[in-house]
């Protein structure tokens, strides 16, 4: 596999930072922000291809957390504001209604633990494992 | 208190809103504290008019009580939910099988971030379960002079951190038992359960940004801790905690404490930062507060401040927009001051002005702010309101005031 250029890290840092906006709730947006500002700066320096992929491929692994998230954090409403604070980003346009069968769908299909791949499930909704 | 019995009405009217229903009404249910509080004192902080919007709630600076569940651990819980549901003890389909392959790989994260073998690792309802087969193991005990010390690795109500090792230490020299309850120290602060000499340990897991109602003991094999089960059933968890195990529950914990495990160091600078901000910019604008504990041997993000001439659930009522406590949750009912702060020798009056500050994961530099600057400007004008702080600024000693019964 070829080692991640500099560009294609730049592109996931983009990636990260846009879906982390999307968290309704303060305390998790803010998180996701920081952290992942945080830890790109620390590790900017890194010359090692592989120690550069296996960052990479994790950084990966928590933008598809935070993206299953958002079907999820849909659900939950409250929001915490401060009256004169205004330097806070506004929360994304509201409530998508919920639906559990959107949340269904986006497990079914994006999330398949890896490990389970010695085992072989037949069930009505046609998800197999191989 | 009144106040308090106030506010409870005023939550449990209002509380309805967060939630998966459908349709639910948001708008015009403001949790607007300023709407429901009966103090009339204080100032028009808040906008007043109520108008349509999403719903507020206060800031959130009480994580010794609980703290919110961390993204990557509903991530982890989630299928386990949905539709990996098996009982992990079922041995004859794969339903079974993957359920108790997660319920293993749990108890490796949990096991692996306080250095003991999964084998040494019982999942519990919680961190009382957990305390209660412990201490139980005391009466359980074969021999008559086997005893057993239980110490608090890192207290809840003032953050201070219990010397684990040298107690460890003694313990293990004078083949007394040792059982700490870590659940306000695991993933926060380093623990190795062989080099502190540790035999039993309670985790819980909504204390490390876990799902609540699950925890686990941690029971040493080599020397051998025998303990009996609290409650007797199918013999799962090796006969030391019969009941199904609930997977999703314990991948949440699992999932929490190697979260904790790459997050220790980031968060517990963060979180000392946090900490002297809050400290610091309280102290430089208020006289005569005590932070209560050990400055030294502290855990950064519990802070417990006592305001002197300040009734604390007066303080706690007009920092309505900061969810806070004055103690420990679990005897928030109780009207008595805080038995930890009594046992560090507070004086009674300051016993009762103590607000306990709690710095988070997730809190950030803005909350810290906000509180600080909620808290000056309600003392101040809680201590304008107190004749006791009158006759100090007078120059009155307090302690020879001669008070009269009536």
């Amino acid at each position: 596999m070829a080692a991640s250029s500099r560009a294609q890290v730049l592109d996931l840092y983009r990636a990260m930072l846009r879906e982390s906006k999307r968290f309704s709730s303060y305390n998790y947006r803010t998180y996701a922000v920081r952290r992942i500002r945080d830890a790109f700066r620390e590790n900017k320096n890194v010359k090692d291809p592989v120690e550069i992929q296996t960052l990479v491929n994790k950084a990966k692994r928590d933008l598809e957390v935070i993206r299953r998230q958002m079907d999820s954090h849909a659900v939950a409403q409250a929001e915490v504001h401060w009256h004169n604070l205004s330097s806070l980003q506004p929360p994304p346009p509201q409530f998508k209604q919920f639906s559990y069968l959107s949340l269904l769908i986006s497990w079914d299909y994006r999330h398949t633990p890896s490990h389970l791949a010695n085992f072989c499930i037949f069930s009505r909704d046609g998800v197999s494992l191989y | 208190m009144l106040l308090r019995a106030a506010w409870r009405r005023a939550a449990v009217a209002v509380t309805a809103a967060p939630g998966p229903k459908p349709a639910a009404p948001t708008r015009g249910l403001r949790l607007r504290v300023g709407d429901h509080a009966p103090q009339s004192a204080v100032p028009a902080d808040t906008t007043a008019a109520p108008e349509a919007g999403p719903v507020l709630r206060p800031l959130y600076m009480d994580v010794q009580a609980t703290t919110p569940l961390d993204p990557r651990v509903l991530d982890a819980m989630l299928p386990y939910l949905i539709n990996y549901y098996g009982n992990p003890h079922s041995r004859t389909h794969a339903y079974g099988w993957e359920s108790e392959a997660a319920m293993e790989r749990a108890r490796q994260q949990v096991a692996s971030l306080i250095g003991a073998d999964p084998r040494e690792i019982i999942f519990t309802s919680g961190a009382t379960e957990s305390n209660n087969i412990a201490i139980k193991e005391l009466e359980a005990a074969i021999q008559p002079d086997t005893s057993l010390v239980s110490v608090m690795t890192v207290n809840n109500e003032i953050g201070v951190k219990q010397p684990i090792a040298e107690i460890g230490q003694i313990c293990s020299s004078r083949k007394v038992y040792f059982h700490t309850d870590a659940a306000q120290a695991v993933g926060k602060i380093p623990l190795d359960v062989n080099d502190m000499k540790i035999d039993l340990m309670s985790i819980s897991g909504h204390k490390i940004y876990g799902p609540k109602g699950v925890g686990a003991i941690y029971i040493r094999r080599r020397p051998r801790v025998r303990v009996e089960a609290l409650q007797s059933g199918g013999g799962q968890e090796r006969g030391m905690r019969s009941g199904t195990v609930p997977t999703p529950l314990v991948v949440g914990l699992g999932a929490a404490c190697e979260v904790a495990q790459q997050e220790m160091e980031y968060d517990h600078k963060r979180i000392s930062k946090l900490a002297e901000r809050l400290i610091q910019n309280i102290m430089k604008s208020l006289p005569d507060v005590v932070m209560n504990g050990d400055p030294e041997h502290h855990y950064p993000g519990c802070i417990n401040l006592s305001f002197a001439y300040v009734e604390g659930e007066s303080l706690l009522m007009a920092l309505k927009d900061v969810a806070l406590s004055s103690g420990s949750a679990c005897t928030s009912a109780s009207l008595e001051p805080s038995y930890v702060l009594r046992a560090i020798g507070t004086d009674e009056d300051l016993a009762h002005s103590s607000i306990r500050f709690g710095i988070g994961r997730f809190t950030t530099e803005e909350e810290v702010d906000y509180t600080v600057e909620k808290c000056i400007q309600h003392v101040k004008r809680l201590r304008e309101m107190s004749p006791l702080w009158e006759m100090v600024q007078d120059g009155i000693d307090l302690k020879s005031i001669k008070w009269t019964q009536h």
